[in-house]
């Protein structure tokens, strides 16, 4: 991005800000006015607020009403899972069942798992196939197992780590006819691949500001009007009483103009990246012991190929290397310039092994700590993109 | 050279790796993730590779303009230090992990990758140095400074392994200058206290943390001579030289106060006597190493001078040692009786300040033990053959 002679292949973890977000940024800042005051000042701010508001909405297929701002996708999906588990159990005390994959992010996963150790929570853990994506026969049999005793399902949009796009209009359909509403974490989705909450059937849906181009401290969760949740943060009632504290009016603003823009730019970047992405797989291929994770944008039943973003996320590359750990891997590419990640979740600077690289038939523990993710995004060139190439043929070719 | 600084995070580590930078080399930083449930802060001096501690390193390589990176070997270091702590207590002997991570992790694991990745040389804060002997074989030596040397726990080091690495503390003449130096370089650690004790058991309970571990039951405490004395809570958890505790009904017949001077964990039996049984003048240890080349007279099976140490920073006692066994075994003769002394222990030799190499304590006796009548009233030592002539 803006550190002279890297390449940066590490989009999913953040991408740079857009000019357009930080214009936006800038001129709403300087804005006096707290969008709740009830003063001239204050109802420029609440216009300004709304507006951006009104973007993000058109942007993602949703109404403004059902647009909460968060400080990002971790406290967006804190606040669904949280809520509809609360509310739906304060309807209904039997409803402590949770329905979801292993291969979800940590935001969502690590809430569930606090929900069950403190407030009852029974998780229901539906399996996924080779490739990452959920069983869509086993997601049915599972919520309709015990509607009645089901809070929630949460199924993330696309896997942040593989690549893998889930089929989550199905899933919340079948969630629908059970009656239990569906959380999606769409964070990797957008941008990445058409998003459209209406249309999607999900009660709620989490985005994040910095994966498109806003600056990092800002995300949404889209809440649909007929959904009840309860709050997470109690204070001022703003955000429709579900999310209370002050909202920022310049960050706001700001991840409107990135939604905006990333939403419409969607079409031909998941074409472009899509192309480079899968030069890059051809090149992994190509090399004897390595192994991509997760799904190809080709049609199963026939090997036809399908559009970038289809099954699999336009900018994701995942590899797997026996024989090498995550850390030794990421050492390699750094030291010859790239910027690259392990691909899964880092305590105190330590690799954990990939959870979802885990949780996949037929892969091994080992293999889970034998990660390395390539993200390309916006800025890359396909100069970046060649760079990644060779260095793949370096590090991990025959003779090394 | 291309060197690997071992950061842990501390203020010796952060001025090794300084010197480092300063003596042109290309040094990148780790730090070595050792537990897998890292703590979040450091208390004092107790616990180790907390995230302060993985936080303090990168800030030392941020200031020092070199990459760091955090590599996890916690997994190496439980199998390898942490349940071999347990197990050698559990056999009745007393280990010393840090010579246990030198070896198998810092030097072994660290080392290999970092050889695997391009690097020349391993980089840490120890205060030992490393120098040519007589035919170009590097040698280990001790620090100029006594009160920080640790070329003990470093004595497990071959010539293989101290031919990569770098101790760039080794000519410094106090710890004081050490931090003196690293404040005046502007690392923040400069006023960091030195860690203490056992890394892994932060509350610095050892009895307590291992009782966890080791499944004790009672057992007899038997004298000399074979007879009962009493019953004991767990034989694992006796020490040799111990005396309160024992709960024997009787006195000796001497009326003097006994003392364990054996733990036999696989009959968990306690054996107990006076305490002159405890000066230990017999050491025999096994699995030896060589601290760079072996002496020629040792190699010709003959009886050589050296100084034995037994503990970090514990005494220094001039010593006959004899390689024995085909190799396997070096016998050890102490100029006089030690205290202390217990099976698991590394024994080091010197000679001067050089390190020649290490065994780990198989037999640690008094001869009087061996040369003790037996029940049927015959001697059951073999004629000492091994005492040197002198």
């Amino acid at each position: 991005m803006t550190t002279p002679d890297r390449v940066h292949l590490d989009h999913a973890a953040t991408t740079a800000v857009r000019l357009a977000a930080l214009q936006a940024l800038t001129e709403a800042a300087a804005l006096p006015g707290n969008p709740a005051s009830l003063h001239a000042s204050g109802r420029r701010a609440k216009l300004c607020l709304e507006q951006a508001r009104e973007r993000i909405a058109a942007a993602l297929g949703a109404h403004p009403t059902e647009v909460i701002l968060t400080s990002g996708g971790t406290e967006a999906d804190n606040l669904a899972v949280q809520g509809l588990y609360r509310a739906r159990r304060a309807a209904a005390p039997e409803r402590t069942r949770i329905v979801l994959t292993g291969i979800e992010h940590h935001a969502v996963l690590d809430v569930v798992d606090w929900l069950a150790a403190h407030e009852g929570a029974e998780p229901v853990l539906v399996p996924v196939d080779d490739d990452g994506r959920v069983d869509l026969a086993a997601w049915e049999t599972a919520l309709a197992a015990a509607p009645e005793q089901t809070a929630l399902a949460t199924l993330m949009w696309a896997n942040n780590e593989i690549g893998t796009v889930q089929p989550v209009a199905e899933a919340a359909r079948l969630a629908a006819e059970n009656g239990v509403p569906m959380h999606t974490d769409a964070v990797q989705a957008l941008g990445a691949v058409p998003v459209d909450f209406a249309a999607s059937g999900a009660a709620s849906l989490a985005v994040s500001g910095h994966k498109v181009g806003a600056p990092v401290g800002v995300g949404a969760l889209l809440v649909r009007r007929d959904v009840t949740l309860e709050a997470v943060l109690h204070g001022g009632g703003q955000e429709r009483r579900l999310r209370s504290g002050t909202v920022s009016v310049a960050l706001a603003a700001a991840l409107a103009a990135a939604v905006a823009e990333a939403v419409a730019e969607q079409p031909t970047e998941a074409a472009r990246l899509g192309g480079l992405r899968d030069e890059v797989i051809a090149a992994v291929d190509a090399l004897d012991g390595v192994r991509l994770t997760g799904p190809r944008d080709l049609d199963p039943a026939t090997g036809t190929p399908l559009p970038p973003g289809t099954r699999r996320l336009p900018g994701n590359v995942h590899i797997t290397v026996p024989g090498r750990t995550a850390d030794a891997l990421l050492f390699s590419f750094d030291m010859a310039g790239l910027d690259t990640s392990s691909g899964s979740a880092c305590t105190a600077g330590v690799a954990e092994p990939s959870h979802v690289v885990a949780a996949l038939p037929g892969r091994t523990e080992a293999d889970a700590r034998a990660t390395q993710r390539f993200t390309l995004g916006r800025t890359t060139t396909p100069a970046e993109a060649a760079a990644l190439i060779d260095a793949l043929r370096t590090l991990l070719g025959p003779g090394v | 050279m291309k060197v690997l600084a071992a950061m842990s995070g501390g203020v010796d580590s952060a001025v090794a790796a300084a010197r480092a930078v300063d003596a042109g080399h290309e040094v990148v930083g780790v730090h070595l993730a050792l537990s897998r449930m890292p703590g979040t802060l450091r208390t004092g001096s107790r616990g180790c590779c907390t995230i302060e501690d993985a936080s303090d390193a990168w800030r030392a390589c941020e200031r020092l303009g070199i990459p760091f990176y955090t590599w996890d070997f916690s997994e190496r270091f439980k199998e390898d230090v942490v349940d071999d702590f347990v197990a050698e207590y559990a056999a009745g002997r007393t280990p010393n992990p840090c010579m246990r991570c030198n070896e198998k992790i810092k030097f072994a694991a660290l080392l290999e990758r970092a050889l695997q990745l391009g690097f020349d040389a391993v980089c840490t804060g120890h205060y030992a140095a490393v120098r040519p002997g007589p035919d170009g074989t590097p040698e280990l030596h001790r620090a100029a400074d006594d009160a920080k040397d640790q070329s003990y726990v470093l004595g497990v080091l071959t010539a293989e392994q101290l031919e990569h690495c770098l101790f760039p503390l080794a000519d410094t003449p106090s710890k004081e200058l050490v931090r003196a130096e690293a404040a005046e370089r502007g690392l923040s650690v400069a006023q960091k206290p030195d860690s203490h004790d056992i890394c892994f058991i932060p509350d610095g309970d050892t009895r307590g943390w291992l009782a966890e571990r080791i499944d004790l039951a009672p057992g007899a405490i038997l004298g000399t001579d074979g007879e009962r004395l009493g019953t004991h809570t767990g034989a694992q958890a006796y020490t040799v030289g111990q005396r309160k505790g024992l709960a024997i009904g009787r006195p000796a017949p001497d009326g003097r106060p006994r003392f364990v001077l054996e733990v036999r964990p696989k009959e968990n039996t306690v054996v107990v006597g006076g305490r002159e049984l405890l000066d230990v003048d017999r050491i025999e240890g096994i699995r030896p190493t060589w601290a760079g080349a072996p002496l020629p007279e040792a190699a010709a099976g003959d009886w050589f001078d050296c100084q034995l140490q037994f503990r970090a920073h514990g005494e220094i006692v001039p010593a006959l040692a004899r390689v024995g066994d085909g190799g396997e075994r070096w016998l050890i003769r102490p100029e006089r009786p030690l205290r202390g002394v217990a099976p698991g222990q590394t024994a080091v030799l010197y000679r001067g300040t050089r390190v020649l190499g290490q065994v780990t304590i198989d037999r640690a006796r008094n001869r009087a033990l061996d040369e003790a009548p037996g029940p049927d009233g015959e001697r059951t030592a073999e004629p000492d053959r091994d005492r040197p002539a002198q």
